[in-house]
């Protein structure tokens, strides 16, 4: 009973949490604006003085996103985490940012005048097709899926990727132009980005929490799930397919930003336990609660100008990190 | 009444042939032990039986049917399976990993059940862990860890379960403690019990029903007195075994390397 408590505790601060920074990023920015002029502008569809036009076309959105983003890049970590059974692991392993960015180069170098969001569109299908080919590579000797055999594949294909990326940017002179993408923002997330992409980031999400009881299965090993009724083979596909859609659309949109998918789960895991019914919530909330202040913080250090949104991740989140460590240490 | 029967069984990895033709019969509500060398084939054959491998040629029946034509969810609820290694898992408390017992009865998304609670409590006593049933299973003993595996294979409720190698890593005192669990089992709670077992003693003390097999194939297979016969133990394990009777059962007293020169 006493692990029911913590978890409706923890569930409610961290939404009460990230209700709060999401107000406050809708209210502080490079931008002046009083906390009147926001109220209307969110509640009041006449109102559409220029302020209230920020609010709602620049500030809405890019706190929208940053909170379906972060959530969805932990989500897809916690996922990883627990379907390759290995503690080190997150997207990155599919090759969703390595085809991410392969594909963005691509765009840049020989359709420049693609539109943002055509781009990012291209950047997910990027994502697909590495995290596909890395799934088919590690799947192709034997029917059941390999662990091991699907991280080795991943740093092949990713490593394969990157440098392609890398050596057609350099031959382009494109550095410049990706440098953006490479340390991770929030900046260029609009509207009609969001359009599309929000409700399929939030399909994902709700897909995620729905296989949250069945991924407490990975846990044990092949033989003890199938002699359960269970196949756990399945279960990885599954959570594979959500990973795809949650961490390809947010790396199209943001950029490579590897801290929240890889801490966030353990922190969950720290406050409420491993029962991932437990811990998937609180980690979508907590991954959400960290990039929407990440980014709060990005936009305030230095106005106008945005400090890269990664390294305030770190900022934050190691120190997080580190006291929850201690903490779990002191426990054990 | 055999509750389990292979016919002619082969069973290989790859090209490898690690069991080949190989026909045995499990008694119900009995406790068969699987005898013999390390590399002999007893976990394949085990894994066989429980519908983790399949067999290359022959059929395996269980209760009259063909087990492969048994659907997974189905066998779950007729068969427990624990299988050797059990080093995944340790961070979730003994509750959680004991609750997974439950899950070839339940639906999906649906919560446990009054009768999973039952259950789960059942499979708790009968292990004695009530008092260890919040902590996770990597601040337990090696003893007290397979005690909440073989509590889960309980809670799962089946008519036979099926345990590989349940004592090995384990001191003696748990290794009494797991074994007398597994005789409580069978005698209280009718379950059929097949397992391997490298301590040919507990073999001998806890067993109904002995197979021993060597490089594939079947030695010996019967009643405890049948199969633990000094000329048995020298073919199958290349021993010269000094037995002597105990309260009627066989047990080694001590054993040396079998050498051809001796009988000369």
């Amino acid at each position: 009973m006493k692990n029911t408590t913590k978890f409706t505790s923890a569930l409610l601060c961290c939404s009460i949490l990230l209700i709060f920074v999401m107000l406050l990023s809708l209210r502080f920015g490079a931008d002046h604006i009083a906390t009147a002029t926001v109220w209307s502008a969110l509640t009041n569809p006449h109102a559409s003085g220029l302020d209230q036009q920020i609010i709602r076309s620049i500030r809405l959105p890019r706190v929208l996103g940053a909170a379906l983003i972060g959530a969805a890049l932990a989500g897809s970590g916690a996922l990883m985490q627990g379907v390759t059974r290995n503690p080190l692991a997150d997207s990155g392993l599919l090759g969703i940012n390595a085809g991410a960015g392969l594909m963005l180069t691509l765009c840049l170098a020989f359709f420049p005048k693609l539109t943002t969001v055509q781009t990012t569109w291209w950047a997910v299908v990027g994502a697909a097709i590495s995290a596909c080919l890395i799934f088919c590579i590690s799947t192709a000797r034997n029917v059941q899926l390999n662990p091991s055999t699907l991280v080795l594949a991943g740093i092949a294909i990713s490593t394969l990727f990157t440098a392609l990326s890398e050596g057609l940017a350099l031959v382009l002179q494109l550095k410049q132009d990706l440098a953006f993408w490479c340390f991770g923002g929030l900046g260029a997330v609009s509207w009609s980005q969001l359009k599309y992409l929000g409700p399929a980031l939030i399909i994902g999400l709700v897909l995620t929490l729905l296989l949250s009881s069945q991924l407490n299965l990975a846990y044990l090993t092949d033989d003890n799930a199938k002699s359960l009724g269970k196949s756990l083979p399945l279960l990885r596909g599954l959570a594979l397919g959500c990973v795809i859609i949650l961490s390809g659309i947010s790396v199209a949109l943001v950029g490579t930003i590897t801290f929240v998918g890889l801490m966030i789960p353990h922190m969950s895991r720290w406050i409420v336990g491993s029962d991932y019914r437990r811990s998937l919530p609180v980690t979508l909330l907590l991954g959400a609660t960290l990039t929407v202040s990440a980014d709060l913080i990005a936009r305030l250090v230095n106005p106008p100008h945005e400090t890269p949104f990664g390294i305030i991740i770190s900022l934050i989140g190691v120190p997080c990190f580190i006291y929850l460590a201690r903490k779990e240490s002191t426990h054990a | 009444m055999n509750l389990i029967e292979t016919q002619a069984v082969s069973i290989g990895y790859a090209d490898k042939t690690i069991i080949d033709n190989l026909s045995i019969n499990i008694p119900q509500g009995q406790i068969t032990t699987l005898i013999g060398p390390s590399g002999s084939g007893k976990s394949t054959l085990i894994r066989a039986l429980a519908h983790l491998l399949k067999p290359t040629t022959g059929v395996i029946l269980l209760d009259q049917e063909n087990i492969q034509a048994i659907k997974t969810k189905t066998l779950a609820k007729k068969m427990a399976v624990l299988p050797q290694t059990n080093q995944t898992a340790n961070d979730l408390s003994v509750e959680e990993l004991v609750s997974f017992g439950r899950l070839p009865y339940r639906r999906p998304l649906a919560g446990l059940t009054t009768t999973d609670h039952e259950k789960i409590e059942w499979a708790l006593t009968q292990a004695s862990l009530q008092a260890l049933r919040h902590r996770t299973l990597s601040t337990l003993s090696g003893g007290q860890r397979q005690r909440a595996w073989i509590a889960m294979a309980i809670a799962q409720d089946t008519e036979t379960i099926i345990l590989d190698e349940p004592t090995t890593y384990l001191d003696l005192t748990h290794q009494l403690d797991v074994m007398l669990l597994v005789k409580r089992l069978n005698e209280q709670s009718h379950r059929t019990i097949i397992m391997a077992l490298h301590d040919l003693n507990h073999a001998a003390r806890f067993s109904d029903h002995l197979i021993a097999i060597k490089k594939g194939q079947v030695k010996a297979q019967g009643s405890v007195k049948d199969v633990m016969t000094a000329e048995n133990l020298k073919a199958i394990f290349n021993i010269n075994a000094t037995l002597v009777d105990y309260q009627g059962t066989p047990l080694i007293l001590t054993y040396d390397h079998y050498q051809e020169d001796q009988q000369s």
